[in-house]
């Protein structure tokens, strides 16, 4: 079966069922990916079918989880590591930063880490806190660690087969409240977009929207609005936030002119204040208005009952968009 | 192929199946127990403590109220008023004895699951429910009732309490021998986060400065579907003695052994002694919270099993066999069980959703000129849409 309709769970199931029958050095670990599938599901039914060796039920310490990948890498396999929710990262920080992010720089390119670090981002799904957060500037401030972000459930198929198969640790986040969200066909046998690329997802002329992971919904749906309103928005998702893919977001912001970054970040130093900055600096005489940020606000994340107030929406895209033509 | 659990039992003790095979299923023989399954008394010979028929319906009737919380959130859960409710069905006595054995001057710090303890300690239970309605991420003040606020990231608060008691060692409300001033800490934790390298961190330090604080793990079996086994290849007690304090295994579904074995570890730690680990030895009889499946991960004759050793139910055969209770003692706890209910599902309708923008006060003790400009411009973004949608 080559066509199928697909959520993004099952995309990035299917995703690493491929990638570790490709290549048997390939391991998955966390809490909960075992028998229960993960408390996503993402990993369902792997277990069963590769092993406890090679699907492993970690003990209850992300610091442990990373470390031992560093060591499992540096014994030639490729560890896969599930990490339960965003805010549950921390404790392994250390170990991503220092270590993971480091090993390659330090043995003068004679170690390579092939590390994956799956972290279910963002909000939107009612939680409590510290299962919300949206840590990616963290990570992609750190050289040495790539950040990569899918959006649907194809890219979730292709995007977790290639991390897996890239040599550099990829911190790979997933837009949780995507998960189960929408369908999209799958065709196994096409050939995929290279990984670190940006992509136009909707075409436009008069202004562009840069978003990734949750918010390229946000920011289709905005299109489409502002369409009604005859406004004629392009759409990049950009997939990869480091190394970030900046020639289609330079082509496409010189012909439009105008540039709206969403994120469900902290605006503050986030990806939008990079993209800002590198827009300006090379777009400048193409630009009719500053580029616009439209994120969180430098509050921790908020209790839930108010977290559509807080999380960027079609609305706030589009108060922006107008924000942009009005100078 | 080799086995590496087996290889490594020859040289290095005992394999997996001496330490969790079916005849540990009781705990194992070190196992602290006053009350048996069956509702026996029985004795012990370091720890024991002659209650009172009053205590002894005092401790029911806590367990009884804690249970009703648990089912009346997790109704709520069920009809979309709570978004997610840690439940603690079969950990009532393990937390009933540990809140008893408190004293007000005592401090805790919990995980996201101590329920009967926050009852114990005097907070209102409809408090509890906030952080899962998703209206607040604590709801109570920790100081005013000397319990801290539930935290998510495992294991985070062990090192916070161990910090606590470091700061009651410097004013000096430890080991001066009145039991009035005298304190000590306890730290509530699961199984699963005796993984996490902060409790490891937190036992070095209270070892290091002898901190007045007991480690209180509720292993309860299981770590979401990660059965015990993951996390230790011990019996967890037997890890205190590696950083060098005591530890001890309670049967946690018995509420008096519960109670007699954390009062005397708390007096310990009140008296200069020290820390020490309790393990109360019990079981989840529910989810890990209403979003889990556990019957993806676990045998339902595990659960069954577990049934047998209801921490209710026991207490109640040795009340009733001993004529410490009579009819009108249940109808009372029932009414008042009922009322309880009642607070909890109007109280949690009644919980007011934030205000957004005053969310913004409280990222710093001070407003900060640039949060500040941030909460106007939102609050003009939102008076834009004032009127517009009539
Ligand atoms: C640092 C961190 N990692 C992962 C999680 C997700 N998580 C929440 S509860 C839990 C299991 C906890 O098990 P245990 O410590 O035994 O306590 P229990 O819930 O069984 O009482 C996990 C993995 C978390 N909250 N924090």
């Amino acid at each position: 079966m080559t066509h199928q309709k697909i959520t993004l769970a099952k995309g990035l199931n299917m995703g690493l069922r491929k990638a570790m029958e490709a290549d048997d050095k390939v391991l998955l670990m966390g809490e909960d990916v075992g028998k229960l599938g993960g408390v996503f599901r993402i990993t369902d039914g792997l277990q069963k079918d590769f092993g406890e060796d090679r699907v492993i039920d970690s003990p209850l310490a992300e610091s442990g989880i990373v470390g031992t990948a560093v060591g499992m890498a540096l014994r030639g396999y490729r560890p896969v590591i599930e990490i339960q929710f965003d805010g549950f990262v921390y404790p392994a920080y250390d170990q991503i930063v220092c270590q993971v992010a480091k090993y390659t720089y330090r043995s003068q390119g004679k170690v390579k880490m092939p590390i994956v670090i799956r972290i279910p981002f963002g909000g939107g799904i009612g939680a409590v806190e510290h299962h919300s957060e949206s840590p990616e500037a963290q990570f992609a401030h750190t050289p040495g660690l790539k950040v990569v972000a899918c959006s649907n459930p194809v890219d979730g198929y292709w995007m977790i087969q290639q991390a897996i198969a890239h040599d550099d640790p990829v911190i790979f986040l997933e837009p949780k409240r995507q998960y189960h969200a929408d369908k999209a066909e799958l065709d196994e046998s096409a050939t995929p977009e290279p990984l670190f690329t940006s992509r136009v997802v909707r075409a436009g002329t008069d202004a562009t929207v840069l978003a990734y992971g949750p918010t390229v919904k946000t920011a289709l749906k905005a299109a489409e609005a502002a369409e009604t309103e005859g406004r004629n928005l392009e759409v990049i998702d950009l997939r990869t936030l480091s190394p970030l893919d900046m020639a289609p977001v330079l082509e496409s912001v010189r012909r439009t002119g105008r540039c709206v970054v969403t994120h469900e970040a902290h605006v503050n130093l986030g990806m939008g204040a990079e993209l800002a900055a590198r827009i300006t600096e090379e777009c400048f005489y193409s630009l009719e208005a500053p580029v616009l940020r439209v994120g969180a606000f430098d509050m921790p994340y908020p209790p839930s009952r108010i977290e559509e107030e807080y999380l960027p929406d079609l609305d706030r895209v589009l108060d922006a968009v107008d924000r942009t033509f009005a100078f | 192929m080799s086995d590496p659990a087996s290889a490594r039992s020859d040289t290095f003790g005992p394999d997996l199946a001496e330490v969790f095979g079916p005849s540990q299923s009781d705990g194992g023989p070190d196992l602290v127990q006053l009350l048996t399954p069956e509702g026996e008394r029985v004795h012990h010979p370091e720890f024991d403590h002659d209650f009172s028929a009053e205590e002894l319906r005092g401790l029911y009737r806590d367990m009884v109220l804690t249970r009703r919380i648990d089912v009346e959130a997790t109704a709520l859960q069920r009809h979309g008023e709570l978004g997610i409710w840690a439940q603690l069905l079969g950990q009532e006595a393990a937390q009933i004895g540990a809140g008893r054995a408190l004293r007000p001057q005592d401090y805790v710090f919990p995980t996201y699951r101590e329920h009967g303890v926050a009852y114990c300690k005097g907070v209102d239970p409809l408090r509890l429910l906030g952080l899962f309605r998703g209206v607040d991420q604590g709801g109570w003040d920790p100081n005013e009732n000397n319990f801290g606020l539930y935290t998510i990231v495992i294991g985070a608060q062990t090192l916070h309490a161990t910090g606590y008691a470091m700061g009651m060692q410097r004013d000096g409300v430890v080991g001066t021998g009145d039991p009035e001033r005298d304190a000590a800490v306890i730290a509530h934790f699961g199984d699963g986060a005796s993984s996490q390298g902060d409790v490891n961190e937190a036992f070095i330090f209270a070892a290091s400065y002898n901190a007045p604080v007991v480690f209180f793990c509720q292993n309860n079996q299981w770590a979401i579907s990660e059965p015990i086994e993951r996390q230790t290849r011990i019996p967890l007690y037997q890890r205190a003695l590696g950083f060098g304090f005591p530890g001890i295994r309670v049967d946690g579904n018995d509420v008096l052994a519960t109670y007699a074995v954390t009062k005397a570890a708390l007096q310990r730690a009140r008296e200069g002694n020290g820390p020490s680990f309790v393990e109360a030895y019990t079981y989840r009889m529910g989810a890990h919270t209403t979003t889990d499946d556990p019957t993806r991960y676990r045998l339902n004759d595990e659960l069954e099993h577990w049934k047998l050793k209801d921490p209710i139910e026991r207490l109640k055969v040795y009340l009733r066999r001993n004529g410490l209770v009579d009819q009108e003692f249940f109808d009372d706890l029932d009414a008042e069980a009922k009322e309880m209910g009642h607070h909890l599902r109007e109280g949690c309708k009644a919980l007011p959703d934030p205000k957004p923008l005053d969310q913004f006060g409280y990222v710093f003790s001070e407003m900060t000129d640039e949060i500040a400009a941030q909460r106007d411009e939102f609050a003009a973004y939102l008076a834009s849409f004032e009127g517009s949608h009539s």
